[in-house]
């Protein structure tokens, strides 16, 4: 079955198109400009649709390609195309951003077209990040896209945005940078930007570890990683909700691509004989910032840190598999820990936006993020609370949810490679059910806390809409997994198949 | 039979949704006749099930639902194996569950959160069911985790209660270090077996039973050792054996109701099931079985020992469970799998019994616990004391009671089977009948017996509980004084089983007592002269002498054993220990790894270390340009351009 529309482009040139729309609105007319917002979200997401239904799932091709000369001097081609592993992360970027426009309803009053106009840029422009094929088109993507995410931040972020955007900005360009110079590299050596070209092009060891590194840079900020992941407890702090819930749904997941679109297939090499370091950094991540994570006392740093946790089981799913490869007892560990990592990303994406929601819900209320200035929010607001209860147990990976699926995949896996990362990597069993339980404890159970707790009101329709899609997505996704992971199956095992080949060529 | 199966599964699920998105439109009676009837439901299909079993000789069924998930090769699925075990299984949970429901309408008569309980406790009905009826580690898993969760919001029913929610998080939490060990296991199974299918695993496992993993450079360990002594982990959290027992007693925060059906006759039991389901596989590894038997027959004894210095009802019985799930693994680590599902079928009616008939108590003292406030209620409760009796007589073993059958074969197993630690496990597992004998017997004095304590207010308010509350009590009594009667022959001693539980040959600990077998009543009469018995009836004769005749005793004995009675009133110290080294432990790190890494280290040193070395430079470049963020994006420009430059020049070169 194909698509006879450029549905890649419509999905990169909608929203943006519609941000442009809503700008021309303007601020005087601001419910115009929400009603226009919603609408090219929601057309972006019923345009994304037919992808899923559309996709074949017997190829690892690169599937809806588009390509037309770009800038012909250099060669760069305004190439896109989806595979398995790209095309779940975009139908999560068209789901996930109709959620975050129609949250800033109530929430965002001050400059409304503007913030919803970054919003529907920013989600085209991830969607191109997912479906570029060029290696500079994928670049000029992945750098834009951090201009309407500084705005989100700078301008409607908290007291403390200044530092978090700078914070923000210089940590993900700075690594990018490096990117950029293998990316540069590559392109003079191969004579071409395509990344497929990339994927096939042979390079000594030594090149490969210097472009590994780069590349490493750019997506260990991005996901990111221990040592380099504290500029996402601060941007997440100061962004407003909205902010949060894209960089912790979508934003993060890039890192993640990038491991898999780059790094495993141009620098198979220098995966393998680094990969000590990538699971040592996974498992830091997993258990150091699992104990940090308890002890935060912002609900919003926690839920942080919490990703940053939870994203250690993407790098260790994916690096695990060089482990499990070199042992010569067949790809079976390795695909499930790949696939796991991708069904953490995606599960992690319903579960941290919905968390986020949640502190943005109670934000829009009190106007507090301490965990201190709760207690006792179930007696007044019964259904959230239900909610709130279902995302903390998805959080901590309890199976019927989205959650248990990557986990589980993840930690089956690991236990193949090594025992002791299956330790480590398990305990966060315990500690994740520490953080999010401590939490729903302090802050849902009890006597009620306070006046102002005492005050509040239940969810509003829009926010049930919101929170109740998410809990739909959640468990639909835990309970039966095997449509969306279906999709990657054949991408993955091509993956496998092309990093367990050299690309050293032999000197003569 | 697929359909009933899924019938028998689904209707809770369909009771717990309805009863607890739409409670507030059906009302509370709404609530209570809609999941009573789902529950029905299940527990008339699952007699059903057996029935066919006994009579028509049912296949066992093994068939998938749908396949949650392939990867890798692997074929992930939810589906249902029902044989014999199962079977028993099901009939337990769903008879227990339906009279802990009805129970309830009388027990939480003025709980504003009525529906929500009842949509708790079809829940954990479901996954209960998932639990057992899984044909496949991933089931399993999920329907353990889901049990672990309706137990957690269970316990913190009452959400304002401080100790409630302290004790919810504290019994997940524990509850999650098993299931740490337990996922470990399965991944284990995965990767020895490349299958989570009980019965692919099943078959296969003989031949791999000489595999090793190193889990040291060097030192070669049994692979299916490890495997089994990780699963038994998770079983020591969920059937609470020590250590990990110390959420069990505080679980008892929750209501009434639920201590009966989830912490005392089917949750906690999950473990025991686990390992017989798993008996294919323990039955290859004599080392873990020895450690079964050991935690099992310390944890029989030792927790015992703390039910006699409880004062709380609800918690002497925790504490009567914990006892008796030791007892449990202790016949499970001496490869009598058929006595501990036997001992988990009667402890399940009569200490579902005797946890109702405190609730029942509880009630009539407007939810009082103490018992020091108690005493003398026989005459005003006479159903509740009565059947109080069958329970207690059931629990401490008494001849003819279905309790004394199945605890007879787990102390006669222990006693004739050749492996390491049976010695100690046999000494721990008979003097642990005395103690059930003096604690059983202390509560019943203490409540039912003697003058009442309680104040005169209360005292002339007390009353019988209403029908709904002593009907499931009898019904309840019914089994626990004769289900021994017709099950024990096909249990123990003939082939009920199949192949659902499999014994290696050699192992067969329970050929002495069917040699002395010649029916129940005989049985009965040759308990006495054993030793177990009399050391239940010496703890009976005990707890009558300083309970009933001679009180100011008890106060003298609790000074002279005073170091022992503070030890037990410890509880040997886990909590505290526990307290300190893991919660404490991890904040602390939580804590030094935040301020000391996190902000001094990285952000202190690294980042705002070199945001200062870039502050420093971007001054020296301010002297040419002007602007702070110009300055950086200029040095980094300049600093590609130097990086391309190299690397170009390498390329080439």
């Amino acid at each position: 079955m194909t698509i006879e529309w450029p549905v890649l482009s419509v999905l990169i040139w909608l929203p943006i198109a519609g941000g442009v729309a809503v700008l021309l609105v303007g601020e005087r007319r601001a419910e115009l400009a929400r009603w226009v917002g919603l609408a090219a979200a929601l057309a972006t997401f019923i345009a994304s649709l037919p992808l899923f239904g559309a996709f074949d799932r017997g190829t690892a091709e690169m599937q809806f390609q588009e390509l037309a000369p770009w800038i012909p001097t250099f060669d760069l081609n305004y190439h896109l195309g989806v595979d398995g592993l790209s095309l779940p992360l975009i139908l999560l970027t068209t789901f996930i951003s109709v959620l975050v426009i129609m949250g800033a309803w109530g929430a965002i009053q001050q400059r409304v077209a503007q913030y919803l106009a970054a919003f529907l840029i920013l989600e085209g422009l991830m969607v191109g990040v997912f479906c570029a094929l060029d290696a500079f088109l994928f670049y000029v993507f992945f750098e834009a896209m951090l201009i309407p995410m500084f705005l989100i931040i700078g301008v409607w972020g908290g007291p403390n945005r200044v530092y978090a955007t700078i914070k923000f900005f210089l940590y993900t360009f700075l690594g990018s940078v490096f990117m950029l110079v293998a990316l540069i590299y590559l392109y003079l050596k191969a004579d071409s930007a395509a990344i497929l070209d990339l994927h096939a092009l042979p390079l000594s060891l030594t090149e490969q570890l210097w472009i590994f590194v780069a590349f490493l840079l750019a997506f260990a900020v991005k996901i990111p990683m221990f040592p380099v992941h504290t500029w996402l407890p601060d941007a997440h702090v100061e962004a407003p909700t909205g902010g949060s819930v894209v960089l912790a749904a979508i934003m993060l997941k890039i890192g993640g691509y990038g491991f898999v679109r780059f790094s495993l297939p141009i620098t198979p090499d220098a995966s393998l004989s680094l990969d000590w370091l990538l699971i040592t950094l996974s498992l830091i991540a997993v258990v150091y910032v699992g104990l940090v994570a308890l002890v935060q006392q912002d609900m919003k740093k926690l839920i942080a840190y919490s990703s940053i946790s939870h994203m250690g089981f993407v790098t260790l799913g994916i690096f695990i598999a060089f482990a499990i490869l070199a042992r010569g007892e067949g790809s079976s560990g390795a695909v499930l820990g790949v696939e796991g990592a991708m069904v953490q990303m995606l599960s992690h994406g319903f579960v941290s936006a919905a968390l986020f929601f949640c502190v943005g819900v109670m934000y829009d209320r009190i106007h507090s993020r301490e965990i201190a200035d709760y207690g006792g929010v179930v007696n007044t607001m019964p259904w959230f609370a239900t909610f709130m209860v279902l995302f903390a147990m998805a959080n901590c990976g309890l199976p019927g949810t989205s959650g248990f699926v990557g986990e589980f995949m993840v930690i089956l896996a690991s236990f193949q490679a090594n025992f002791w990362y299956a330790v480590l990597a398990g305990l966060t069993l315990i500690l994740g059910a520490a953080y999010s339980l401590w939490l729903v404890k302090r802050v849902i159970f009890g006597e009620i806390g306070n006046k102002k707790v005492e005050r509040l009101e239940d969810l509003n329709f829009r926010e049930a809409v919101t929170l109740g899609s998410l809990a739909v997505a959640v468990l639909g996704f835990g309970i039966w997994p095997e449509p969306l992971v279906e999709l990657m199956h054949v991408s993955v095992d091509n993956l496998l198949t092309h990093v367990a080949q050299s690309k050293i060529q032999v000197q003569l | 039979m697929q359909n009933q199966y899924l019938a028998i599964a689904l209707a809770p699920l369909f009771g717990a949704i309805v009863a607890g998105l739409f409670g507030r439109q059906i009302g509370r009676a709404g609530a209570h006749w809609l999941t009573i009837a789902a529950v029905t439901v299940s527990t008339v299909l699952s007699l059903d099930v057996m029935r066919r079993f006994l009579f028509e000789g049912l296949e066992v069924h093994n068939e998938t639902v749908y396949t949650w998930l392939v990867s890798g090769g692997v074929r992930f699925e939810v589906g249902f194996l029902v044989d014999k075990l199962t079977a028993l299984m099901m009939c337990v949970v769903t008879f227990v569950s339906l009279m802990v429901h009805i129970y309830t309408i009388g027990y939480m008569k003025d709980d504003p959160g009525y529906q929500r309980f009842f949509a708790y406790i079809s829940l954990f009905t479901f996954a209960m069911l998932m639990l057992v009826m899984a044909n496949n580690f991933m089931q399993l898993f999920f329907g353990w985790e889901a049990v672990g969760v309706v137990s957690y919001l269970l316990i913190g029913f009452w959400y304002k209660k401080p100790t409630a929610i302290f004790a919810n998080m504290k019994a997940f939490l524990v509850n999650r270090v098993g299931d740490f060990g337990f996922l470990l296991g399965i991944a284990a199974v995965l990767m020895t077996f490349n299958s989570l299918d009980y019965a692919e695993v099943f078959a296969a496992a003989p031949a791999l039973s000489n595999e090793t993993i190193e889990l040291f450079d060097g030192k070669p360990w049994n692979l299916m050792t490890v495997t089994c002594i990780l699963l038994f982990i998770g079983a020591m959290g969920k059937s609470a054996q020590a250590p990990l027992h110390v959420w069990l007693p505080d679980s008892m925060e929750g209501p009434t109701p639920i201590s009966a059906l989830i912490h005392a006759a089917t949750m906690v039991t999950a473990g025991i099931f686990m390992v017989a389901r798993m008996s294919p596989l323990f039955e290859l590894t004599e080392t873990a079985l020895s450690v079964v038997l050991v935690i099992g027959a310390l944890t029989a004894f030792f927790m015992g020992l703390i039910g006699l210095v409880q004062n709380d009802i609800k918690r002497v019985v925790a504490y009567s469970t914990l006892s008796q799930l030791g007892y449990m693994t202790a016949a499970l680590g001496a490869s009598a799998y058929s006595a501990a599902v036997f001992h988990l079928m009667t402890h399940a009616f009569f200490k579902a019994l005797l946890f109702l008939g405190a609730g029942s108590v509880i009630i009539a003292l407007h939810h009082k616990q103490d018992m020091q406030e108690m005493g003398g209620l026989r005459k005003y409760m006479p159903i509740t004391y009565i059947t109080g009796v069958v329970g207690t007589l059931a629990l401490i073993g008494f001849p003819g009671f279905s309790g004394f059958y199945s605890k007879d074969a787990i102390i006669s197993a222990v006693g004739h089977i050749d492996r390491a630690g049976t010695g100690l496990a046999e000494v721990l597992l008979i003097a642990g009948v005395f103690v059930t004998a003096l604690y059983s017997f202390r509560l019943l004095y203490l409540t039912f017996h003697g003058k009442p304590r309680m104040d005169e207010e209360t005292r002339s308010h007390v009353h019988e509980s209403p029908w709904v509350v002593t009907l499931p009590l009898v019904l309840l009594a019914i089994p626990s004084i004769g289900i021994a009667w017709f099950t024990t022959e096909p249990l123990l001693f003939g082939d009920f089983w199949g192949d659902a539980i499999y014994v290696a040959p050699g192992n067969d600990p329970l050929s002495h007592l069917r040699e002395i077998w010649h029916g129940p009543a005989a049985f009965a009469l040759h308990g006495f002269v054993t030793l177990p018995v009399w050391l239940a009836l010496g703890g009976t004769a005990l707890a009558t002498y300083v309970y009933l005749f001679n009180p100011a005793l008890a106060a003298t004995a609790s000074k002279a054993l005073a170091p022992l009675r503070v030890v037990l009133e410890k509880k040997y110290g886990f909590d505290e220990l526990y307290q300190f080294l893991f919660a404490g432990g991890s904040r602390g790190m939580g804590k030094l790894f935040w301020r000391g890494g996190d902000q001094t280290v990285i952000d202190g040193l690294l980042v705002n270390g070199s945001a200062r070395t870039v502050g420093w430079l971007a001054g020296v470049v301010r002297k040419i340009q002007t602007g702070r963020l110009y300055g950086y994006a200029f040095a980094m420009i300049i600093g590609l351009i130097g990086l391309l430059g190299l690397m170009v020049y390498r390329g080439q070169a």
